[in-house]
C-alpha cells in the first residue's frame, strides 16, 4: 500500500462539520490513507493540556467534565505511569454516535488516544469497545503499526453489552480483570489515582478523543470558532425521528431543534422528546423547540443532554408503557450491588407497570416521586440517578396520561408497538410513525 | 485558613442494610424503607465523633467510613 504522509497540516474545516467532515453521506473509508489526506500528519504536542484547557473541551461520554482538568488529575495521580483508555462501550441502547465514529473515523480516535498517552506519559493504551467494533479497530491499529505511527502499543479490549459497561469504574473493573464490567465504589479513592491495575487511569470517551485529535492539529482558537464562549465547539447527537436514527454534528449553543434536523411539524406532533437517553429526561415539544445545544440549559429544563441522544416520542404510542418498559430494562441492567438501587428500581418498575398496564386506581405519581428521591445519589454509580430523572420528568411531561391511566387504567395505545429500543438492541425500531 | 471536618460516607456496594449504624448513631443515620442507611454529607459535630467512630467499627460489612474533608 502506498501512503503519502503529508508534512503540511491540512486546512482546518471552517463550518460546524468537523468530526463528520468528509464522512457523512458517502461510503465509509476508515483507512489511514484517507485519514492522512483529510487531516494531515499528527505532530507531537508539547503543551497539549494547556491547549485543551484553552479550548474548553468537555467529555462527551455523558458527564460534560472538563477534559484538561481530568488529564491534569491523572498526570498528578501518582508515581506510577498511567493507563489511557478510549471508551467506546456506548451501553446506552439509543446512542449510536460512538459506533459511527469507530467505523468511519477510527484513526481520529486513535490519534486522540496517542495524544493522551504522550501527554500523560502513559505506559499502556487500551481501546475498550463492543465485540462488533473490534475487527475495524484491529485493522486501524495494524495500519498504524505498519507505519510506526504510535509511540505506545495499542491494546483492544471487548466491552460488555450492558447499559453500565461504559461507566468509568466499570471500565476500570473490566480492564483490571476484577468482577466484570460493573461499577465500583470510588467514594474514598479516585480512578485518576488508582485505576486499571492500580495505576492512574484516564478513561475518555471516543468522541472526546476525536475532538482532541483535531484540537492538536488546529488549536484551541480554531475549536472556539464555532459555539459560544461557555459552550465552544461541536458534539455528535444520535437523533431518533421519523426518518430513523441519524447521527448529526451539532454546534454548541445553537438551536437544538435545528441542529437535529427535525422538522417543526414532527416535533409539534410528538408527545414529548427524550434527551440524554434513559439516564436523561423528558421535555415537552414546546420546551424542546426553545432549547439550545447546551447541557446547562437542558439541565435547567429538568433533563440532560448527556451523551447526545434526542428521541421524539411519536403520537401513536403510550408514553407510560414506553416508560414502564425502559424502567424495567434499567432495573435489569443494574449491577445489583447497591441496596437502594436494587430495591428502588424494582419498586419503580412495578409501580410504572401497574400505572401503564393495570386497571383503574393505579399508583399515584407521588409514590413514584418519593422513590426517586430515595434512590438519588445513593448508588456507587449514577445509574439510579438517571432512572430517577427519567421517571420524574416523564411523569411531569405526560401528566395528562398519568391522570387518565389512574382513572381508567391502561389506554388503547398501551399495546401498540414500542418506539423506544430496549430489549433488542440490534433490531432497528421505528421511533416515530411515518403517518 | 483551611479547616478539616469529619463526615460519614457509606460504601453502598459493601452495605447490606443490617442497620447497626442507625442504632449506634440515630442522631445522624436513619434507615430507608428497605433498611439501608440514609447519610448526609454534613459535618459530624465534635460531641458525636466518638459515637460515629464506634458506629464505623461496629458495621459488620465495614461499609461505613468516617472521612476527613477540607472545608
Amino acid at each position: 500500500m502506498s501512503l503519502t504522509l503529508s508534512s503540511d497540516a491540512k486546512t482546518a474545516p471552517q463550518a460546524g462539520r468537523r468530526l463528520l467532515y468528509g464522512i457523512a453521506g458517502g461510503a465509509p473509508d476508515p483507512g489511514l490513507g484517507t485519514h492522512m489526506e483529510r487531516w494531515g500528519e499528527l505532530r507531537p504536542q508539547r503543551h497539549l493540556i494547556d491547549e485543551l484547557e484553552a479550548s474548553g473541551l468537555v467529555g462527551h461520554g455523558g458527564a460534560w467534565f472538563p477534559v484538561s482538568t481530568k488529564w491534569r488529575a491523572v498526570a498528578a495521580g501518582g508515581r506510577r505511569r498511567p493507563v489511557v483508555v478510549a471508551n467506546g462501550a456506548e451501553g446506552e441502547p439509543a446512542s449510536k454516535k460512538d459506533a459511527l465514529l469507530l467505523s468511519h473515523a477510527p484513526h481520529l480516535v486513535l490519534d486522540g488516544l496517542m495524544l493522551a498517552g504522550s501527554a500523560l506519559g502513559a505506559q499502556q493504551a487500551i481501546v475498550y469497545v463492543p465485540a462488533g467494533r473490534i475487527p475495524l479497530v484491529e485493522a486501524a491499529v495494524a495500519e498504524r503499526r505498519a507505519h510506526r505511527l504510535d509511540p505506545i502499543a495499542v491494546e483492544i479490549a471487548e466491552s460488555a453489552d450492558t447499559f453500565i459497561s461504559g461507566q468509568e469504574s466499570a471500565v476500570v473493573n473490566a480492564l483490571s480483570g476484577r468482577r466484570g464490567a460493573i461499577p465500583g465504589f470510588v467514594g474514598l479513592t479516585s480512578i485518576r489515582e488508582r485505576g486499571v491495575g492500580g495505576r492512574p487511569t484516564l478513561v475518555q470517551n471516543v468522541e472526546t478523543l476525536a475532538h482532541v485529535a483535531l484540537i492538536a492539529r488546529f488549536g484551541a482558537k480554531w475549536f472556539r470558532q464555532v459555539g459560544t464562549p461557555d459552550d465552544p465547539g461541536t458534539m455528535l447527537l444520535t437523533v431518533h425521528g421519523p426518518d430513523g436514527p441519524m447521527i448529526v454534528e451539532a454546534v454548541l449553543g445553537t438551536s437544538l431543534r435545528k441542529a437535529t434536523g427535525l422538522r417543526p411539524e414532527d416535533v409539534a406532533r410528538s408527545q414529548g422528546v427524550l434527551l440524554g437517553g434513559y439516564g436523561g429526561g423528558w421535555v415537552t415539544p414546546a420546551t424542546f423547540e426553545n432549547l439550545q445545544v447546551c447541557e446547562k440549559a437542558t439541565r435547567r429544563a429538568g433533563a440532560a443532554l448527556g451523551a447526545g441522544v434526542v428521541a421524539l416520542l411519536p403520537p401513536d404510542v403510550c408514553p407510560l408503557a414506553e416508560m414502564a418498559d425502559v424502567v424495567r430494562y434499567m432495573e435489569r441492567q443494574g449491577a445489583g450491588q447497591c441496596g437502594p438501587c436494587v430495591h428502588g428500581l424494582a419498586d419503580l418498575a412495578d409501580a410504572m407497570e401497574r400505572l401503564a398496564y393495570g386497571g383503574a386506581s393505579g399508583p399515584p405519581p407521588d409514590r413514584m416521586l418519593e422513590i426517586c428521591n430515595l434512590i438519588e445519589r445513593r448508588g456507587a454509580c449514577r445509574h439510579p440517578d438517571g432512572v430517577a430523572r427519567f421517571v420524574r420528568t416523564g411523569l411531569h411531561v405526560f401528566s395528562d396520561e398519568v391522570t387518565a391511566h389512574q382513572r381508567r387504567g391502561s389506554c388503547a395505545k398501551t399495546h401498540a408497538a414500542r418506539a423506544l429500543p430496549v430489549a433488542d438492541r440490534t433490531a432497528s425500531r421505528r421511533l416515530v410513525s411515518k403517518a | 485558613m483551611s479547616r478539616w471536618s469529619l463526615e460519614l460516607v457509606v460504601d453502598p456496594i459493601a452495605c447490606d442494610g443490617r442497620g447497626v449504624c442507625a442504632e449506634m448513631l440515630p442522631e445522624r443515620i436513619e434507615l430507608d424503607r428497605w433498611g439501608y442507611p440514609i447519610v448526609d454529607g454534613d459535618t459530624i459535630a465534635p460531641a458525636l465523633i466518638d459515637h460515629a467512630e464506634r458506629a464505623v467499627r461496629a458495621c459488620p460489612t465495614q461499609a461505613l467510613h468516617l472521612v476527613e474533608r477540607q472545608c
